[in-house]
């Protein structure tokens, strides 16, 4: 390679190499400004006062979502294994919202530390699965189960 | 072998020869590219099976992940293109540049449009504010100005200088959009596909999705070389060989 070029190779890349580093840091010190949502254990920790608007993510916690009978009143808890959020939401639920569904809230922190929802997003993770096979996992699942408890009954 | 291919380098650098070259190139990878795009659509969209939360829209992923993965790695190898036309002055990289840039922009417009078509019925809204959408909106927009310096900036000479830079600066993006799902909290879910761990969805999902993948690669290059020769004539409109060609083209008409 010829010197004048060789030299611009390495201004060119060491200037690169240093906006890189500087845009690296400057990321990793905003990082937590970039989250989309907090987890509930960070709510619960207070680092959100209420009323303050927030983002709440987590998964939906198992027998604990209530529909109100005469209205579009729901409530459910919403859970990252450290902590639990209830939320209040009136509206319609997004296709994808389930038990054990991940989900996004949107929405104000009240003052028993729930949170009242004006969206409720569904979440949902990068495994795609068809029908049959999901069915037949979660049949697996089940016999194992039942096996289990047959055991421990003979025992 | 390493004399074989310096040669053919330095051949394909000088763009008439380019142009005749290139053609049957343009012919394989064109026919390639858009069988296994046909193929992979109708069997992604048709016959392979629904996801067994998200049921059938859960298919644009054949559309959404070639789009942006092929965004991505057009956008690396414009900064590629920058450097190697900053260091060594090779006009044919350039050319290809501004080829590819267009192409780039496009498809990170679709992967921004379908990836919002998909959010709709998934996530119950189109456009969230999250750090992987944004960075994907960053690049577009980072496309969108590659593509106005080069037609804006006079003389062209300033126009590939700024484009080169700017290309090379954005590079910092693709690792942000690549590793945003993993490094913040996103509503967007992680990748499916991943070098150290096997891929999230059984083989009749993902050989689909493979065949897309190519397929727009395919027709990136096929698309590229074929602005590219329009762009050799344009830059060297008056040189003899561009002459020489339009006489024959001319002939051929008439005839």
């Amino acid at each position: 390679m010829n010197p004048k070029r060789k030299k611009k190779l390495i201004l060119i890349l060491s200037l690169f190499a240093g906006f890189a580093c500087v845009f690296a840091l400057a990321f990793y010190s905003l990082k937590g400004n970039l989250d989309h949502f907090y987890s509930p254990h960070e709510v619960l920790e207070g680092q959100v006062k209420p009323g303050q608007r927030l983002k709440v993510g987590g998964i939906v916690k198992d027998h604990s979502v209530e529909h109100s009978e005469d209205s579009l009143d729901v409530t459910f808890i919403v859970t990252d294994t450290l902590g639990d959020v209830i939320i209040n939401y009136t509206g319609i639920l997004p296709d994808l919202f389930r038990e054990g569904q991940g989900v996004v809230i949107q929405g104000v922190l009240n003052e028993q530390g729930g949170v009242d929802a004006d969206k409720v997003l569904a979440k949902h993770d990068e495994n795609y699965t068809p029908p049959e096979a999901a069915a037949a996992l979660m049949k697996a699942a089940e016999k194992q189960e039942q096996d289990a408890a047959k055991k421990y009954s003979n025992q | 072998m390493w004399n074989r291919f310096k040669t053919w380098f330095y051949q394909m650098s000088s763009p008439p020869h380019f142009f005749e070259k290139i053609k049957g190139w343009i012919k394989w990878s064109g026919f390639i590219g858009l069988t296994l795009l046909v193929v992979g659509i109708v069997w992604g969209l048709g016959i392979a099976p629904a996801d067994y939360q998200q049921g059938n829209s859960f298919r644009i992923i054949y559309i959404h992940v070639p789009a942006a993965g092929a965004a991505m790695s057009a956008y690396i190898m414009l900064a590629i293109w920058g450097l190697i036309y900053l260091v060594w002055k090779i006009k044919m990289v350039d050319i290809f540049t501004q080829a590819l840039i267009p192409f780039g922009a496009v498809l990170c417009a679709i992967a921004l449009l379908t990836g919002g078509l998909w959010g709709i019925p998934t996530w119950g809204i189109a456009f969230v504010a999250d750090a992987r959408i944004l960075s994907t909106a960053l690049l577009l927009f980072l496309f969108i100005g590659l593509f106005l310096i080069r037609s804006q900036v006079q003389p062209l000479e300033r126009a590939q200088k700024i484009s080169s830079i700017v290309a090379i600066v954005g590079v910092v993006n693709i690792p942000v959009i690549k590793y945003s799902v993993e490094w913040v909290a996103t509503l967007h879910q992680g990748a499916t596909f991943t070098l150290t761990e096997k891929p999230k969805m059984p083989p009749e999902m993902y050989l689909p999705l493979l065949c897309t993948v190519l397929g727009v690669y395919f027709l990136m290059f096929a698309w590229t070389m074929i602005q590219a020769r329009w762009i050799c004539l344009q830059r060297d409109s008056g040189k003899r060989w561009v002459n020489q060609w339009l006489e024959a083209q001319s002939k051929e008409k008439s005839s």
